[in-house]
């Protein structure tokens, strides 16, 4: 029988030659990923009651992102805490104040393709871009798989979404996303798995594939995957992993898939998700002019490297608009050190960025740089629904970092298209 | 009674996210309707449209709605996670297609193992997705905790602590 690249994967977990779709079925976890959030402060007391301890230490890493560093005694206690907790059960994998989970997984070699590994995190899905079968689950559940290494899932069907062409210069996969995003909506995965395909994939480099399988989660799907090719080997190998065998973890040719949606980003423009919703996404032109207070490049899928290296290809030689703050939050250590070496943080920081620590920063309200009542931001960020970064009334609307950057420039939301094309007037 | 997308951020805001929960309950929902969480009580039915609890994976965008003393989610359709965690923590949630025609204030008994919601004030009942049985009988235990916790005293009992 033909199988999707998630059959095979969750076939071999369960330890079945096939699985058929809509079958439940109990996998075996190859990987399971903690953060300080949803964590050992939640998990902690719940599997001391049960009394099984953890079923693998080595098959568990644990990542403090959201509360870090902490700003004020909640936070500092829910970090101790966690620190306590990994010392405690052994926990090798433990990543403190080095990035965000989604970011320092890949980066310290521990995705694969072939691997089904739960997060307790919704943007899990990232995984996903390193052919992983990745998924987020709760605290609750993370406790079950703690304790018995298990997990069950319905086996889905897969949504093929084809993405043929090739971008233009100043728009990424963020603009993909976001415009996937308003195209299908935010139950269009229907917690299905989505499948990224087509030459406009084949082409992006691993961190901008992670934006597309980040943001399958803002689609509603459980599971965002990607098939692995000589890309990805090249990451995992670089960053310390054994990428095993490629070949292996492909869908077949003639698999069934619940449909393919044709998407050409030739003609794809910069897009913006107006406040609310992701799904509120349409093209920078129609909401071109927004006044702003607050620009924000930061979280999981919008401060990797590739995301400061398009702020700073629009902000080299430029100056952030007067009264307006822009707020850098490189997504890991790794990051930082990388950018800082490069040049593309003098690039921003000399344009009048503010350089803000590591981790989930203001992405979903936790960390520095929330917004008052009223306030307006545009932010690299995954989600802007009512009151996430801040006061209630606050409006978020999501865009590229190229789109961040230029409109933290300007003072108000603009294409970045103009910025690089006059940058090539200016250079040639 | 909500609309579309209510998402994990109204339910469990961030800002209160590292505190306790029974603080956190207090504002559930508050951004979408402040009166809500004061004005809830024990076995209330929360309606919601599509995409009910999309968003995080915080389970205690559930846990709030549990711990305000509601009985039922039902919704036209659930995001998956959330739908996942309100099983595992013992609140029933139901999809219904149907429950668009319920108003606020209307008495509903929700039967999550027939599949079906009796409307008391409108005299008129909605047939919706029954759940399996192994999902009612973890729900019944109080959850996916207490269950496992049945499950490995009685391995233990047999002799088989795997």
């Amino acid at each position: 029988m033909a199988a999707t690249l998630a059959q095979k994967i969750i076939a071999r977990a369960a330890g079945r030659d096939q699985v058929a779709v809509g079958e439940i079925v109990t996998c075996a976890v190859d990987l399971a990923m903690l953060h300080d959030l949803s964590g050992p402060r939640r998990i902690g007391p719940v599997l001391e009651r049960l009394g099984t301890g953890v079923w693998d230490a080595s098959k568990v890493v644990l990542v403090t992102d959201h509360l870090v560093p902490a700003i004020d005694a909640a936070s500092a206690g829910v970090l101790a805490l966690t620190r306590k907790w990994a010392a405690e059960h052994k926990i090798e994998n433990f990543y403190d104040m080095q990035g965000i989970c989604h970011v320092v997984l890949p980066e310290r070699g521990h995705l694969k393709p072939g691997l089904f590994v739960v997060g307790g995190d919704s943007h899990s899905t990232t995984g996903g871009a390193f052919g992983c079968f990745m998924f987020g689950i709760g605290a609750t559940e993370m406790v079950a798989v703690l304790a018995t290494g298990e997990t069950w899932i319905k086996v889905p069907e897969t949504i093929l979404i084809n993405c043929s062409g090739k971008l233009a210069a100043g728009v990424s996969a963020k603009d993909m996303m976001l415009a996937l995003c308003a195209r299908l909506g935010m139950d269009g995965g229907q917690y299905q798995a989505v499948q990224f395909a087509g030459e406009a994939v084949t082409a992006m480099p691993m961190t901008e594939r992670m934006t597309l399988s980040n943001m399958a989660a803002e689609l509603g799907a459980q599971a965002g995957l990607i098939a692995a090719d000589e890309t990805t080997a090249r990451y995992i190998r670089e960053a310390g992993g054994d990428p095993g065998d490629i070949e292996r973890w492909q869908g077949d040719k003639d698999a069934e898939y619940r449909c393919t949606h044709e998407f050409d980003v030739s003609n794809l423009e910069p897009h913006v998700a107006l406040p609310g919703s992701p799904a509120n996404a349409r093209p920078v032109s129609t909401v071109q002019g927004t006044v702003i207070q607050q620009a924000y490049i930061g979280a999981c899928t919008g401060a990797k490297l590739v995301d400061l290296r398009m702020a700073a290809e629009v902000l080299k030689g430029r100056q952030v608009a007067t009264g307006i703050r822009l707020l850098v939050a490189p997504a890991s250590t790794r990051t930082t050190a990388a950018a800082a070496a490069d040049g593309t943080l003098q690039a921003l920081t000399e344009a009048g960025a503010i350089l803000m620590p590591t981790g989930c920063g203001a992405c979903a309200g936790l960390g520095a740089g929330i917004l008052a009542e009223e306030e307006v931001c545009i932010s690299t960020t995954a989600r802007n629904f009512k009151g996430r970064m801040g006061a209630a009334s606050s409006k978020v609307f999501l865009g590229s970092p190229y789109t961040v950057a230029a409109s933290a420039v300007s003072g108000a939301i603009c294409d970045p298209r103009e910025f690089l094309i006059q940058r090539c007037g200016e250079n040639g | 009674m909500f609309g579309d997308d209510i998402d994990t951020d109204v339910l469990a805001p961030g800002q209160y996210m590292k505190g306790p929960v029974a603080e956190l309950a207090k504002h559930c929902l508050e951004a979408v309707d402040p009166a809500f969480a004061p004005g809830v009580a024990d076995g209330d039915v929360v309606v919601g449209g599509r995409n009910f609890g999309l968003g995080s994976s915080r389970e205690q965008a559930a846990q709030v709605l549990k711990i305000l003393g509601i009985e039922a989610v039902v919704a036209r359709s659930f995001g998956g996670i959330f739908y996942r965690n309100a099983l595992n923590l013992g609140l029933v949630a139901v999809v219904c297609p149907a429950i668009c025609a319920v108003k606020p204030g209307d008495i509903l008994i929700v039967d999550a193992r027939a599949g079906r919601i009796e409307n008391r004030t409108q005299n008129d009942s909605y047939e919706c997705e029954p759940l399996p049985e192994h999902l009612i009988s973890m729900i019944e235990a109080g959850g996916l905790i207490p269950h496992l916790e049945r499950k490995l005293a009685a391995e233990l009992k047999n002799g088989d602590p795997t």
